[in-house]
């Protein structure tokens, strides 16, 4: 084999194994409780979708390191927030040809979004399809403010992401999966179960066989997306869970989806639709 | 068939590395085992450990193995990997390595030595469509070798 290919296999380990601190085990019966006052459910029964196939569900938040976990406790810590921070002047801020900034036609943000971000993705009637929160952002840059589409994984998108999911923090992930809503969730689903790439693994067989267990240096999560935006210490930025779906399906050596393509929306509504109960945590911090 | 001079260097020199490989397509299962060596000679042990370190086959993402245990980070996904010489024979182990699903259905292994039937197969990790033929995980020669060190470990 070309020499190449033999140092570039299996990223997912080779990255993992850079971050040489010994893979400190979580305390997974720890409970996050945010700024000492916001109490998330990390752990609860599973919804009755899932009946066949786990009977818990746990955020990522409980696999991480002590370290990690530490950071999420406490806002001042949390380095997600200062990207919050930069989407709530965005908010402020008037552009495009209608003269129109987000805080013009949804006021204040801590009380037009509440709750928001725990119904997402969801159907949306007038335009039947299932659309994701940065779909809504974009439509209303595009159809009321008379701006530019941000770009699907941009800082300024995942920022403004952040911002309005932290309204819904400590609330429960609630996904509607039935109704017009049912055939992107099957879609997503099948997704799920879909082995792909070289190395054959499909999300469930690292996520749903193997939560708990160590590839290489890395503590395998469920896989939930009850957390994103998600402050990655290995990037050092916000991440949507788009750009997590790609990374883990380049990683089984496959064509990935591109972030906002049809399938990785499909994906997205199954995936949340599996932490439906667990709380909302954007900004989460993860390793 | 006239040779030019060059297609023919070309042919000695593949020849000399490939010449007897019994290539991914043609490898001939019996109840999940590869009988024959691969490349008709025996594999070297002592090339393996890289090999099922950070190389090409990255066994122990997945296996704990106690004699590499200078490596550090074994997984828990599979089984360990201590004595399975004793467990299996050397051909029930080298198709073992080169497709598990042959032997475990449904498994999580990846297959080492194949390069077709998979969905959506990648260039590498880059993410982007495989352009071409697909090389297998690993080289005969490197299926040779581990399946060689696996042979070293036997129970106690
Ligand atoms: C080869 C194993 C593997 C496969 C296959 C895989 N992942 Fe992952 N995934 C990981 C690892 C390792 C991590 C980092 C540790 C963790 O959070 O589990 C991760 C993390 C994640 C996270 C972040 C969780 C958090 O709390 O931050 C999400 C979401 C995720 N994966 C979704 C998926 C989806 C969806 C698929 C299928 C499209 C998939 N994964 C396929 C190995 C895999
Ligand atoms: C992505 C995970 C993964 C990787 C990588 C992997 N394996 Fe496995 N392996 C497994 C699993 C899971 C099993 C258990 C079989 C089953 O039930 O599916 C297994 C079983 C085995 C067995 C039989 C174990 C026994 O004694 O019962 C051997 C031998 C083996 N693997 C060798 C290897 C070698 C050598 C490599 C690298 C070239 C490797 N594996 C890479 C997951 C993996």
């Amino acid at each position: 084999m070309k020499k190449g290919m033999a140092t570039r296999t299996l990223t997912w380990v080779a990255l993992a194994s850079v971050a040489f601190a010994a893979p400190a085990l979580a305390d997974e019966d720890a409970e996050l409780v945010v700024n000492g006052e916001i109490e998330m459910v990390t752990k609860t029964a599973a919804p009755a979708h899932l009946a066949d196939s786990v009977d818990e569900i746990l955020s990522g938040w409980r696999f991480r390191s002590d370290e990690t976990q530490v950071l999420q406790l406490d806002d001042f810590d949390n380095p997600g927030m200062v990207f919050v921070d930069q989407a709530m002047d965005r908010w402020n801020t008037v552009e495009g040809s209608e003269g129109k900034s987000c805080a013009s036609c949804h006021e204040d943000v801590e009380t037009s979004m509440k709750g928001v971000r725990a119904t997402y993705p969801k159907w949306n009637d007038p335009a039947e399809e299932v659309r994701t929160l940065v779909m809504q952002i974009n439509d209303c840059r595009e159809n009321r403010m008379g701006a530019e589409k941000l770009k699907y994984t941009s800082g300024d998108m995942v920022s403004m992401e952040a911002l309005i999911s932290l309204q819904s923090r400590g609330m429960p992930v609630d996904v509607a999966i039935d109704g017009p809503a049912q055939s992107a969730w099957e879609e997503g689903k099948e997704l799920y179960y879909t082995r792909f790439g070289q190395l054959d693994l499909s999300c469930a067989n690292c996520h749903e066989d193997n939560f708990g267990n160590m590839i290489r240096a890395d503590h395998l999560s469920q896989g939930q997306i009850n957390g994103f935006p998600v402050y990655r210490l290995k990037n050092t930025k916000l991440n949507t869970a788009h750009d997590r779906f790609k990374g883990c399906i380049r990683d089984t050596r496959a064509e990935t989806f591109n972030p906002g393509s049809k399938e990785f929306v499909a994906l997205e509504l199954y995936v949340a639709s599996r932490g439906n109960g667990l709380s909302v945590e954007a900004p989460s911090v993860r390793n | 068939m006239k040779l030019t001079r060059l297609t023919l260097a070309t042919a000695l020199v593949a020849g000399a590395a490939f010449a007897e490989d019994i290539k991914p397509a043609d490898v001939a299962f019996s109840d999940g085992a590869i009988e024959t060596s691969l490349t008709g000679m025996p594999g070297d042990p002592a090339r393996a450990p890289e090999i099922m370190d950070k190389g090409a086959g990255n066994c122990i993402a997945c296996h704990e193995v106690t004699a590499l245990n200078d490596i550090p980070f074994h997984g828990e996904v599979g089984p360990t990997l201590d004595g399975a010489g004793s467990r299996w024979s050397e051909g029930e182990l080298r198709g073992i390595v080169a497709n598990a699903k042959m032997t475990f259905e449904g498994s999580m292994m990846p297959a080492f030595y194949k390069t077709d039937g998979f969905n959506r197969p990648g260039d590498a990790y880059t993410g982007k469509a495989a352009e071409g033929e697909l090389a297998p995980l690993l080289t005969a020669q490197q299926v040779e070798d581990v399946v060689a060190f696996l042979m070293t470990l036997k129970d106690e």
